[in-house]
């Protein structure tokens, strides 16, 4: 065949210049376990594709200016009005390329399923372990990937340079002042003096278009190439072990459904933009810092700063002639660093407690580890209470209810209903495993009744397949850390007894409710004393 | 679309990794144990993979010091501790892999996807070239054009995705197979031999020995972060006192914003609210940043629902003049309600009671809004007294 021929004379002249065939020889037919829910961390890498894709088409007209122009345009409402080069461009973008405004409006969209992507992307990981050793480096790259869409995000709904988007930079000027001894400062060195200055527009278009997509770029690659290389995690399912990879060839199954899915998620993303407008810039008017629209919303993921910004009382102190704004730094600075830091460490905490040193490459489902998925779930409620609390004005107009109560009402509730919902989380994963343990000792419920010649009604039970068995019974259960005896064999104290209390502490915490899964043995009991 | 499914004769497809050269041993020990692994009661001594692989690397229980695994051990010597992976579920065939009819139906398909994928792409083309936004119904044109343009090209991308997913789904071969995984951690031997070749490295370089060398070294990168930082020193001028001045000065006259009328104190309607800027503010070195200082509300309130002395000294027959800038974070407060005489910012709701010197009644901000003492001059029109008494907006460290 032509095709062959041509294909092994290129692959012949590649080999001879980098020696590819090795590579090609382990490689291509590596395997890929497959779960929809690895299509998450796919979705965000795809996004962050058609991002740059379409970020570099905006950028062959978007000019980074705050230089005022006089607006003659296509949308006749603005025309005659003074406005940044900035905001110009991006008039000219939406109305005069054509294609742009679907560029412009994929760019959007691509960049809130970016982060959105990363977010459950990253719950994905947290519920099922995939964070244990050896995987806790790419928790960290996560973490900082993640954090940093924020600030890319934020940089790029800025550039515009909008009524809305200069609204967003006003806060963010607020925020830095808020910072005691360097906070002027830095906004000083960040606008180039006064706020709004002429300088912020193309300092945040440099950072945004090379600065962090470099960062991006070099992190995506290190996490992407690590889940390559340590292979990808498993689900507990017949025949996966800790110690094989079960799933498709790299080629051909997995590269058409990695390849099409990349299509997939660009087509979707298309679509969307072609019937759902977003950020319709020529509606906001330009930026005019003495002017507001009401209902100024940041992008989604910057919500629950707004919202903690919000509920934060307003405490300010003045003292030997300084001012702290807790009203700005607390909101904006300690409780996002509340949230995130147990989030980055979470992998290490979670090692200190259990001791455990092993490799993991079998995921854990949720409900077998209760207490680190109550955790999480009581993290990820805070961050939505405080996503919802920076919508609170728009929670008041459409229930008619006085925004002062609901300010109140998410104050207080902010403090209940995590613990809450951390309570309930473990409880019904207590409930579930305590299914389990009953699915594997008694069988189904066929739902048929029987009557015994005695007259005793009682449902039938059906065994479950040993394969299910095995999926319910598979996980080890821990059990709290001992503190050990407090001295030696010789009597002589031991050492670093407080960091061993708190560790038994907290492992009780972690352990102290559990439910065992049954043996073979506990089956067998049953089955051999005739109950079931 | 969905394949009936029927069930086949063979097991998973097993195969070593080509990477690891080892033997392909791990799917057959899967196999082995598929087949006597069936979650019955088992003599003890059989492998389990279930089990953390550990070798090498501590045991997960190790010691009491760890949240200790439980022992499942059986109440009876002669039981298994847990239960045998019972392998990989035999294969099932897909109605296209033994139907040659549903296999052609199936490439149809998939040839289907890209053919409307094609579709798409002209779908593109033509309205690129068919529809010129740029008359008088700008709007709609944009809208009709955006709608064609992203069907198009939203068509050419998902068809293309939608069928190559087809086709791995119901043509690629769909059996799983096994690989080894090695443990990330180097045998002994690699890792002895690394340690030996850092060991010579760094003996070659002699950093031990060489103490002169090694210290001016550090000597020489540690501050060359410096030069990292000193350049960006001119990213902005110094705080200094810029942020408490703003363009207010006695006596300039009040000017409504963005129309730059002066306003006659007299022609101001009681509860009328009036978003005003200082007289010239267009002529400052820097205006944008002069208007995001001095923007300012003038209010006229019924003289006796003032509560406050200085608030009623600092007015002109009921009107009142207050910073427009949030003190929270800054954002414009633009929400005047006549009944009540608040002032809501539209960002944070920061609420203000504008009889009693713009007090904060609700929400984040810590400090009421400065007020701008007002005056009229022989003309009878609104001028500033003085500027404003205290910086306006956020606050910051320095601002006491």
């Amino acid at each position: 065949m032509a095709l062959e021929q041509i294909a092994g004379k290129t692959a012949n002249e590649i080999d001879e210049r980098f020696g590819s065939a090795n590579f090609v020889k382990r490689s291509a037919r590596k395997v890929f376990p497959d779960h929809w829910s690895f299509l998450l961390g796919e979705i965000a890498l795809y996004s962050f594709i058609i991002l740059l894709l379409t970020g570099t088409f905006l950028t062959l007209w978007f000019k980074p200016s705050q230089m005022e122009v006089i607006y003659d345009g296509s949308y006749v409402p603005l025309r005659g009005l003074p406005m940044s080069e900035a905001y110009a461009s991006t008039l000219h973008i939406s109305f005069d390329v054509r294609g742009g405004l679907i560029i412009r409006q994929i760019h959007h969209w691509a960049a809130l399923i970016f982060v959105g992507a990363m977010v459950v992307h990253m719950c994905r990981v947290f519920f099922t372990g995939a964070f244990r050793k050896p995987r806790e480096t790419n928790w960290l790259i996560g973490s900082i990937l993640i954090m940093l869409s924020f600030i890319e995000g934020l940089a790029g709904y800025s550039l515009p340079d909008d009524l809305l988007s200069g609204t967003g930079l006003r806060i963010t000027e607020g925020v830095l002042l808020s910072l005691p001894v360097v906070g002027t400062y830095l906004s000083f060195f960040l606008f180039g003096g006064e706020f709004p200055g002429e300088d912020i527009i193309p300092r945040l278009y440099i950072a945004h278009v090379l600065l962090i997509p470099g960062i991006f770029l070099a992190l995506i690659t290190v996490h992407v190439m690590l889940v390559w290389y340590q292979k990808h995690t498993q689900y507990p399912f017949p025949g996966r072990t800790e110690k094989n990879a079960v799933g498709y060839p790299f080629f051909p199954v997995y590269t058409a459904k990695a390849g099409g899915f990349f299509f997939i998620t660009f087509g979707v993303t298309t679509l969307l933009s072609a019937f759902a407008s977003i950020n319709p810039v020529w509606l906001f008017g330009p930026y005019n810092p003495g002017e507001i629209s009401a209902g100024s919303q940041p992008d989604w993921y910057m919500g629950f700063l707004e919202g903690s910004l919000r509920l934060f009382p307003n405490w300010e102190t003045s003292l030997w002639g300084y001012t702290v704004s807790w009203n700005v730094l607390g909101p904006a600075l300690i409780i996002p660093g509340l949230l995130f830091t147990p989030m980055i460490l979470y992998p290490f905490i979670e090692r200190w407690v259990t001791g455990d040193n092993a490799e993991h490459h079998v995921l854990d489902r949720p409900r077998n580890v209760p207490t680190r998925t109550g955790l999480g779930v009581m993290a990820l409620v805070t961050w939505l209470m405080l996503l919802a609390a920076g919508a609170n004005d728009l929670i008041a107009v459409a229930f008619h209810m006085s925004i002062n109560t609901i300010t109140w009402g998410f104050r207080v509730l902010i403090f209940i209903v995590p613990p809450l919902a951390y309570v309930v989380t473990k409880r019904i994963c207590l409930g579930l495993q305590r299914r389990d343990r009953d699915l594997v000792l008694h069988g189904r419920e066929t739902g048929r009744i029987v009557r015994l010649p005695n007259g005793e009604m009682i449902e039938v039970h059906e065994p479950i397949p040993d394969a299910r068995k095995w999926e319910l019974t598979q996980h080890l259960v821990r059990q709290p850390a001992e503190i050990g005896p407090l001295t030696d064999a010789n009597g002589v104290p031991r050492r670093r007894i407080l960091a061993a209390k708190v560790r038994a502490k907290v492992s009780k915490f972690y352990f102290e409710d559990r439910v065992e899964p049954p043996t073979p043995a506990d089956v067998h009991e049953l089955e051999s004393s005739g109950q079931h | 679309m969905s394949d009936q499914q029927h069930s086949g004769p063979s097991g998973a497809r097993t195969e070593a990794d080509a990477g690891t050269g080892t033997a392909s041993g791990t799917g057959d020990r899967i196999q082995a144990e598929g087949v006597t692994g069936s979650g019955d009661v088992q003599a003890s001594g059989t492998s389990h993979d279930a089990l953390v692989g550990d070798e090498g690397s501590g045991a997960p229980g190790a010691g009491a010091e760890g949240g200790r695994l439980v022992e499942r051990a059986g109440h009876d010597g002669e039981l298994t501790r847990t239960w045998n992976n019972p392998g990989l579920p035999s294969h099932v065939y897909r109605r296209s892999d033994v139907d040659q009819k549903a296999a052609q139906r199936r490439e149809r398909e998939v040839a289907t996807f890209f053919g409307v994928s094609t579709l798409g792409t002209l779908l593109f083309i033509v309205a690129y070239f068919a529809i010129r936004p740029g008359g008088e119904d700008i709007l709609e044109e944009v809208s009709l054009s955006t709608k064609l343009l992203g069907l198009g090209l939203g068509l050419a991308l998902f068809c293309i995705g939608a069928g190559a997913i087809h086709w791995a789904k119901t043509l690629m071969p769909d059996d799983e197979i096994v690989q080894d995984r090695k443990p990330m951690r180097s045998s002994e031997e690699d890792r002895a031999a690394a340690v030996e070749a850092m060991k010579e490295g760094a003996a070659g370089a002699g950093l031990g020995r060489r103490k002169l060398i090694r210290n001016s070294l550090l000597g020489a990168m540690a501050p060359l972060g410096l030069l990292a930082i000193i350049p960006l020193r001119d990213l902005g001028p110094l705080p200094a006192a810029s942020l408490t001045g703003t363009w207010w000065k006695a006596g300039r006259r009040v000017v409504t914003d963005p129309t730059g009328r002066p306003i006659k104190a007299a022609e101001i309607p009681i509860g009328t609210v009036i978003h005003v800027q200082p007289e010239g503010v267009e002529n400052a070195s820097h205006p944008i940043n002069e208007r995001a200082k001095s923007a300012t509300l003038v209010i006229r309130l019924e003289p006796d629902e003032i509560q406050v002395q200085k608030q009623l000294d600092w007015s002109v027959d009921g009107i009142v003049a207050y910073s427009k800038i949030c003190t929270h974070v800054g954002c414009p407060v633009g929400l005047y309600e006549q009944q009540t005489h608040h002032l809501l910012c539209p960002c944070h709701q920061s609420t203000y009671d504008v009889t009693r010197d713009c007090a904060v009644i609700f929400g984040p901000a810590a400090r009421p809004l400065p007020q701008l003492p007002l005056d009229v001059d022989e003309e009878g029109y609104l001028v500033a007294r003085e500027d404003f008494q205290e910086p306006v907006g956020p606050s910051y460290w320095e601002r006491g």
